[in-house]
Formats: structure tokens, sequence, C-alpha cells
């Protein structure tokens, strides 16, 4: 009996010391479920890499309202099954405030429905229109969408006067999405598409189907919607089987690692991306140049790894929800929820966010660059 | 015509590399029973290590023997430490193994090295040539050249050599072997060595055009196992046509069907060929000899 009593006297006594513990350091928690490993660790790595680098910043500054940042990271190993285990783990156990996750458009779709239901603002990082289209109240997100890639694709082919184009895309989920959203708007800028070829993820060799397409008569452009090695094998066929007409690649290309693989091959080509890339080549004019030249410098220095635009997404997220927290004066659920979609003139390194009721997005064309590769480095086009 | 020479261009350098993975799996499988689904894991240490060799300043051909070495030296550490201690157990539980030790080879070059993919400068010349119409590189040749070599050599070793002619009686009947004084464990070993060797050496050809990264090896050792299928497991020379046909068929498919559904068609071959000749096209017969 006296054991017993002795016992749930020290439980007690336990219990009041966590409780006051907690309540002396009043913290904010934010959650983020990213792929750091597996295929696409690409994505969730220098997002894990950005969120603990600036969140330990703010934090040094004096955190956000006067609380620290307390940022819980999950790695879901690209697994969508694994990132609703650790979605359910933040809002429930870690009793998040707000989440930053979701790497791919799978493992974002997967956590969605968790975050709606528990009412807790979601910023995530997937490149499908999907992720914010149609608006959910507590779901936004931070990186283009593969329809605006298109448009802005559609948009250069239309200025320079080339309206019958060829596409070869990957058959992986972002090459297939993409394939689907250019043809959504292919009409709208007077864009006649006169073949269409795929490839596997894992191929090596896409010569095939771009003999078929050099022996398409008329073709005036060729789009290659993919990520991943495909697409550097594509530019080298194209170059090998001396395809005259010009080349796009996607935003999905938007790394130093495609150049290097596909070496000389890849002169000449032309991909929309964020100005991240071409952060130094910037006019000094340009608004958003001090902002992707800071990101790009700190992220530089402190993992000694080249930047990409991944990363970036990251650090658009966690600066918009900082800012919201700031402008709601609180943690609150839905205040910061109303905060973020009222987000204005907001310069990050995809672009200008103009957030809305309707638009959880907020980016439109103009936070695309039309990048054109010379001499292996990325320069504005035109 | 030109059409027709590209495709198989394509597909007879995508098939020497199917080719050389299924040789692999045939030495192995002939020597042992075992199906050994580590053998795309050779071919992507081949090119891996050579990659990361070479960028640490050695110059290639030292890198590609580095790789060269790393990968046998692999080979014979699996066949020591992982199928020699489970000797006697089902052909279900070695393949379980060899599955175990491809993730494990996985995983562990992708935290050695890294998770990028990675490419190599070309053997020979960057400009294609211009046959007939169609366009060839230098570097397909030297793939499909390096194939031939690779056959050629295994022919002689296989046939010409007393060491070779142990792995064959092994192959024939490990219990006879062993009664006229071969050192079967020793056979076995010898040949997890060579298979690692073929397919490290096809990762160093292959590399400068297909690239590599840690996880190539998975779809390659998928490929390399439908080709050794169809030429019939155990036959050395069905590998190869095997090999070949599976990436002409391929090829073939994309360019003159539909590239959608180029996969399908091809094993959609396979499984008819295999369906008609379930020992493959140059399989052994099922039937024992009483």
């Amino acid at each position: 009996m006296t054991t017993l009593l002795r016992n749930s006297l020290k439980l007690a006594a336990a219990a009041a010391f966590i409780v006051a513990a907690s309540a002396a350091h009043a913290e904010i928690k934010i959650g983020a479920v990213l792929s750091v490993t597996g295929p696409a660790s690409f994505l969730g790595d220098p997002e894990k890499k950005t969120l603990e680098m600036y969140v330990a910043d703010i934090n040094a500054k004096g955190g956000v309202n006067g609380e620290k940042i307390n940022l819980i990271v999950y790695d879901d190993a690209g697994n969508p099954n694994q990132a609703r285990t650790f979605g359910t783990r933040l809002i429930e156990q870690d009793k998040v405030d707000a989440l930053l996750a979701g790497s791919t458009t799978a493992t974002t779709m997967a956590i969605i429905p968790l975050a709606e239901e528990a009412k807790i603002p979601f910023i995530n990082f997937a490149g499908a229109v999907q992720a914010v289209s149609p608006a959910k109240p507590y779901i936004f997100k931070t990186p283009h969408t593969d329809l605006m890639a298109c448009e802005k694709i559609f948009e250069d082919l239309k200025k320079r006067g080339l309206t019958k184009i060829a596409m070869i895309s990957g058959k992986d989920a972002f090459g297939a999405s993409m394939q689907q959203q250019c043809m959504t708007v292919n009409k709208k800028y007077g864009i006649d598409v006169l073949h269409q070829e795929t490839y596997g993820p894992g191929d090596t060799d896409m010569t095939p189907q771009l003999t078929n397409i050099k022996g398409t008569a008329g073709i005036q452009a060729v789009v290659n919607p993919g990520f991943g090695q495909g697409p550097a094998i594509v530019t080298r066929n194209y170059k090998q089987l001396d395809i005259k007409v010009p080349l796009y690649e996607s935003h999905g290309v938007g790394s130093k690692q495609y150049i290097d693989l596909a070496g000389a091959a890849a002169d000449g080509v032309r991909l929309p991306a964020a100005a991240l890339l071409v952060a130094e080549k910037l006019p000094a004019s340009d608004p958003q140049k001090k902002v992707v030249v800071d990101y790009k410098t700190t992220y530089e220095k402190a993992t000694g790894q080249p930047v990409s635009t991944f990363g970036g997404h990251a650090y658009d997220g966690l600066m918009i929800l900082v800012d919201a927290m700031k402008r709601a004066k609180s943690a609150d659920k839905a205040k910061v929820r109303d905060a973020i979609e009222a987000t204005k003139n907001f310069m990050g390194t995809g672009g200008l966010v103009n957030m809305s009721p309707t638009d959880h997005l907020g980016l439109d064309l103009t936070a695309f660059r039309m990048l054109e590769i010379k001499n292996g480095d990325w320069t504005l086009a035109n | 015509m030109p059409e027709f020479l590209q495709f198989a261009f394509s597909g007879l350098t995508v098939g020497a590399i199917y080719a050389l993975v299924a040789l692999g799996f045939t030495l192995i499988y002939n020597a042992s029973g075992v199906i050994n689904f580590a053998q795309g894991e050779f071919v992507m240490l081949g090119g891996m290590v050579t990659v990361f060799a070479h960028a640490a300043g050695l110059p290639l051909p030292l890198a590609a023997l580095t790789a060269l070495v790393t990968a046998v030296v692999i080979g014979l550490a699996l066949y020591r430490l992982a199928i020699e201690p489970a000797r006697g157990a089902s052909p279900v539980t070695l393949i379980i193994i060899t599955i175990g030790a491809s993730i494990l080879l996985r995983g562990a070059t992708s935290i050695v090295f890294d998770k990028n993919f990675h490419s190599l400068p070309p053997y020979a010349g960057r400009d294609p040539w211009i046959v007939g119409g169609a366009a060839l590189l230098p570097q397909s040749l030297i793939v499909l050249g390096g194939a031939a070599g690779i056959v050629a050599a295994l022919w002689y070793f296989l046939t010409r050599t007393l060491t070779g002619k142990a792995v064959l009686a092994t192959a024939a009947n490990r219990l006879a072997a062993r009664l006229v004084g071969i050192n079967t464990n020793a056979v076995v070993g010898l040949s997890f060595a060579v298979s690692a060797a073929i397919g490290a050496i096809g990762g160093i050809l292959m590399t400068p055009i297909t690239f590599t990264s840690y996880d190539s090896g998975t779809l390659l050792a998928l490929k390399g196992f439908a080709a050794a299928m169809l030429g019939g497991m155990g036959n050395p020379l069905g590998a190869v046509v095997g090999g070949l046909m599976v990436g002409l068929l391929e090829a073939f498919s994309a360019g003159y069907i539909s590239s959608s559904y180029k996969d399908a068609v091809a094993f959609l071959v396979i499984l008819g060929v295999l369906f008609l000749m379930p020992q493959g096209l140059f399989g052994r017969s099922g039937v024992e000899r009483v």
C-alpha cells in the first residue's frame, strides 16, 4: 500500500514537473514529413537542410512572436504510406501547429486529408497542380505547377513563331502529369502537337522514339517533360541523331546535374525554371535578385553543395508561414490559415506570391524564367 | 531504311548490355543452381566505382581496374559469407539471400558514394558516325565489341582450359565432379568471381552511354533475367542471343509499334516463346537420362 502511494506521489510530481516545464518553454511546433532518402531524395534532402538551417537562424534571432520554433522532421523515404503515418504522428502525438511537408505529389496527397480534418495549416512542396486545385481551406503550396511550365514553354514557342511540335514524355508520374497538362492548354496558344512518344523511367536509349520524331514532317520544336536521367539521355540522343529543331526541357531538369550528364549536347536547350538558377545573372534592377542571391549564398556556404530550386520551395514555405504567424500575432491554427491566405507581395525564391481564397499557390507565369543553356551554364533566354 | 538501321543500332547496343547481365546469371546458375539477383548490382558497381575512382584522380584505365577488382572481391565475399554458409538450403532460400544482398549493396553504395546519376567521358570519340543514314556512337561499338570479346574469352576458358572444364563438369553433375577430384566449392566461388567481373566490365563499358546510379542495377537484373530465360537458363550462347533479342524487340516495338507499349511487346514475345519452348530457345531439355 505504501509503495503504491509513494509511486503515485512520484508520478504526480513528475506530471506536475512536465506541465510546469512545457508551460515555461512555450514554443511553436512545426512538423515536416520529407523524402530525405529514397528515389526522391534530390527533393527532400535540400528541403530538410534548408528548413533546419533557417529555423536555427530564426531561433537565434529570438524566434517568432517571442517563441522559439521547434522543427520536427520525419523521413518518409518517398513512400506515401509512411508519409501518412508520420503525418498522423505529427498531428496526434507531437501536436504541431503547422505542417511543412510533402516532397512529392504522391506523399503530399497522402497528408492533405489529415491536415484538412485536423484543421492544421499545411504548406506542401508538391509539383503537380492537384496539390492546390481545387483550393482547400488549409492547404497551400509553393512550387510552380507543371501546367505553368507548359504555358511558359508554349508562350516562348509562340513568340518564336514555332507552332508545330512533337512531345517525348517520361512515363513516370511527373512526365505523365505534365504531358496531360500540356495537352489541356496547347490550343490556347495555337500549338499543334503532331507526334507523341514516351519512354520508361529506367530506359537507357531513346533513339528509336527520336528517330520517329525526326521522320515526322513539319515538326518545328520538341518538348520533353520529364526529370531524372531520362531527359539527359534524350538530349544526348537528340544530338546524336542531329535533329536541328529547338529542344525544350521542363523545370524538372533544373539542376546542374542535368548539364553535367548531357554535356555539350545540352547547348541551346531551353527550359522554364525559377530565377534561383540564374541568381547572379539577374539584372540588379530585378526585384527578386536579393532574395535568390541571399538564399543561394547561405545554402551553398552552409552545405557546400550547389543550390537547387527544390530547397528554395522549402525556404518559401517556411518564410510564408513565419510571416503569417507574425501577422496573426499567434500560432493559432485558424488565424495563421487566414493570414497565409492573405499573403500579398511576398517575394520568394519561386517568384512573387499573391494568395487569394481561390489561389493557394499565388504565382503567375512571370515566376518562371525562360532559360537557355550556353557553354554548360544557365543563361536568361532572349 | 535509315530508320530500320537506327532501331537496329539502338537495339543491339542495349541488347549487348542485357546479354552481359544474362551471361552473369548463366554462369552462376550453371555452377551452383542459384539465380543470383545481385547480378545487376555488379554492373552498377562497375560503373559507380569507376566514376568515383576517376573523380578521385585515378586515370580512367586504373579507375576501371579498381572497379573490376572491387566487384570481384564483393562477388567472392557474397559467395563466402552468404551463399556458402547456406549450402544445402532450397533454391528459393538462396534466391532470397541474393535479393537481400542486392538491397544491401544498393544501400551501401548510396551511403558510400551518393544517390545522384553519374556519367563517364566516352572512351572513343563523342561524334556519331553516319552509317547508311543512321547515327552510330563509337561507344556503342565499344559496348558491342566488349560483349563479343567477353563471350569469346568465356568460350575459350570453358572449352580450352582445365579450370574451365572443371566448371563445366561441376555444372553437369556436382557430385560426380567432386568424385573425380574437382574442388567444387572453389569452382562455385570462381563462377561468382567471373560473373562479378563480367558484370563490372559491362558497367564500365555502358556508363558513358546509359549513366549509372546506385539503383541502376535493379532494372538491368530484371531485363538480364528475362534475356537469360528467353535464351534458356544455363546456356551461355542462349544468354547472348536472348539479350540481343530483348534489346532488339524493345527498339523495334518502340520504333514501329508504340513507345508506350514497348516493354509490354517485348515481354509478350518472351511469354510466347516460353509458352511454346518452356526451356527457352537454347535450354537443356527437362528430361533426365537415368
